[in-house]
């Protein structure tokens, strides 16, 4: 279905791969040096940008593989983002640990909150369910805020930049390449997994849960697994926060984050990992622009400037949902696939 | 308890009630290994009903099942889907968003080893044994002959295909018992040819037309299918079991159940 026009695959291993022609790995690669060589010739403004869409990104597609792929809808996943950001926070400035080593506890201490919480899963679905995992986000913020002790509370918690060999990764630019590679190692287990058997399974399970079961799928194992995985992301993209802003604040994770890593996922297209990336690419743009149009709308109607300035923002985030969900409820992706396979067809499509 | 090696499933004194109303009451029935049933009765009967009894859908609240000699009773599905029961629906349950072939690879589930790290490194032993299970999957889609919609996903198929994939979807578990919930409802005389065919073929098995397929070279030598078409029943099946508001009123040949007075009132009223 979604073959390039005239390849032909004489092995299944062929057949299953990803990229399938020489022209695929050329634009891959070509992909990839922009990418890692972006430091080299953007401003700081646009590294920051972009350091905080690869945050995202793994953020979404940990979102992404336990919505998107299983059908468990999280508006928790700032909470669970915290989860790793204090993690990570803690060890680095409390117990003086490396960051390397406190960037794979804080992905697995999120997991198994994100175990936790992802509990009643088996039991209640849909709109209940959203309002568990809502729990799960004030818990965790107030759970911060009573550990005083431990988190900072309100005042926050200063932490070490992470250091590499005795050279401590302090630029925009290096923290960019972190994230860039941790956030391309993110993109390419995400897409692994849901193209294998657990994936498949996740995907039973948002389908046709009953069939699932029918078919030897464990509904509660792999509710919790997929939690598991998409908060172990959450706590990852948390910990890369926290250690870019050397600061662990609980304002980095307001509820509000979390409904709009679900909004990056419907306007990317849920159940692709492709989608997720445009989602989070999409939005992160828009907010951009919303910022630089604030002051020339406030200086075109003075009478209104203070509100619009401040809401601006949230009514385009809504006005975008709503837009995409009537005319694009697939999605960018979706659109993404009509393009490709036009050209594919080209001169024979219509 | 006496286990008799050539019985396959046995059902003793099943009572299944949904609040006053009595689903299956006191139902007893065997299935031997190297036959065919077939569970008829008019609508309402208890048939799916039996049958959901049987893979762990619903619980019983009286009664036994043993599958192998092994008690079964009230057992969750995924775990009789590992010991060899396998199913489909009388409305279509498939995987809507899957395409064909991963409806079918999807089946492999409780087969494949490979955890979600393997999974998420993929090279290696994760693709090694996905395409493994594809050639499987190859053979499955060549005998139900629905190489063209191998790709293509299953919501927007029509619904013969539907039924069809979903047919593969079961062997590709390898059970040793198949249950068939009314594979041939709203279908027409060809396409009822033609999944007989299948049913037939699966029974039989298929030798080294499909070497690498267990399921489909020895065939599965137990399969329980329920069926409003007298004429394929009376075809196909080597038993036949009646139910009627929940109870068992006949079973036997198909020869001999189209005579039972029993059966003749049950359908067609005094």
């Amino acid at each position: 279905m979604s073959l390039p026009s005239g390849i032909f695959q004489e092995s299944y291993g062929q057949d299953m791969a990803i990229l399938r022609t020489k022209q695929q790995w050329i634009w891959l690669l070509i992909f990839l040096a922009v990418l890692f060589t972006m430091p080299l010739y953007s401003s700081d403004k646009i590294m920051t940008l972009a350091t905080m869409m690869g945050i995202s990104v793994i953020s979404v597609l940990g979102l992404n593989i336990l919505t998107g792929y299983c059908g468990q809808i999280s508006l928790g996943h700032a909470g669970f983002m915290a989860v790793g950001g204090y993690v990570s926070a803690m060890l680095t400035a409390n117990l003086g640990w490396p960051f390397w080593a406190a960037l794979p506890c804080a992905g697995l201490a999120a997991g198994l909150v994100g175990i936790l919480f992802g509990l009643p899963s088996l039991k209640i679905k849909g709109f209940y369910l959203i309002m568990a995992t809502v729990a799960a986000q004030f818990i965790v913020i107030w759970l911060i805020l009573q550990f005083r002790g431990f988190t900072g509370g309100t005042d926050g918690l200063a932490v070490p930049r992470p250091e590499l060999f005795g050279y401590v990764i302090k630029t925009k630019g290096a923290y960019f390449l972190l994230v860039m590679i941790i956030a391309c190692l993110a993109t390419f287990f995400a897409k692994n997994l849901v193209r294998t058997r657990v994936g498949r399974a996740f995907i039973a399970i948002r389908d046709n849960d009953l069939a699932a079961e029918v078919m030897g799928v464990n509904l509660l194992s792999y509710k919790l697994l997929a939690f598991f995985i998409g908060c172990v992301y959450a706590g990852v993209a948390g910990s890369l926060l926290v250690h870019y802003f050397a600061f662990a604040d609980i304002n980095m994770f307001p509820f509000g984050d979390s409904v709009w890593y679900l909004a990056m996922l419907i306007v990317g297209g849920m159940g692709s990992t492709t989608g997720a990336i445009f989602g989070v690419i999409t939005l992160k743009l828009l907010d951009e622009a919303m910022i630089l149009a604030g002051p020339a709308l406030a200086a075109a109607f003075p009478a209104i400037a203070a509100q619009a300035a401040a809401s601006l923002s949230l009514i385009m985030r809504g006005l975008v949902i709503v837009i995409f969900l009537i005319f694009e409820p697939r999605g960018l992706v979706h659109r993404w696939e009509l393009i490709k396979a036009y050209f594919k067809r080209w001169p024979f499509s219509v | 308890m006496k286990i008799d090696k050539n019985v396959r499933l046995s059902i003793k004194n099943l009572s299944l009630s949904f609040g006053g109303v009595n689903a299956l009451s006191d139902v007893s029935l065997e299935i031997k290994d190297g036959e065919i049933l077939a569970i008829i009765g008019p609508n309402g009967a208890g048939k799916t009903a039996l049958l959901n009894c049987i893979n762990g859908f619903y619980k019983p609240q009286k009664g036994e099942i043993y599958f192998n000699g092994k008690r079964v009773t009230r057992m969750r599905p995924d775990k009789l889907a590992k010991l060899g029961i396998g199913r489909t629906f009388q409305n279509i349950e498939l995987y809507t968003g899957l395409s064909t072939q991963d409806n079918i690879m999807a089946a492999r589930h409780v087969l494949m080893k490979q955890n979600f790290i393997t999974g998420a490194i993929y090279f290696g032993w994760a693709r090694q044994e996905e395409i493994q299970h594809r050639r499987i999957v190859e053979e499955i889609i060549d005998f139900l002959e629905i190489q063209s919609i191998r790709k293509q996903v299953v919501g927007a198929l029509p619904y013969g295909m539907r039924k069809r994939v979903e047919l593969g979807r079961a062997l590709a578990l390898e059970p040793q018992i198949l249950l068939l919930d009314e594979p041939m409802a709203g279908m027409n005389l060809e396409e009822k040819e033609d999944i007989a065919r299948f049913i037939i073929d699966v029974y039989e098995g298929q030798g080294e037309t499909y070497p690498d397929t267990p399921v489909l070279k020895n065939g599965i030598k137990n399969i329980i299918l329920i069926e409003h078409d007298m004429g394929v029943v009376m075809d196909i099946a080597d038993r036949v079991v009646v139910l009627d508001f929940g109870h068992k009123i006949a079973e036997g040949t198909p020869a001999e159940v189209k005579a039972n007075k029993k059966v003749i009132k049950a359908y067609l009223g005094e």
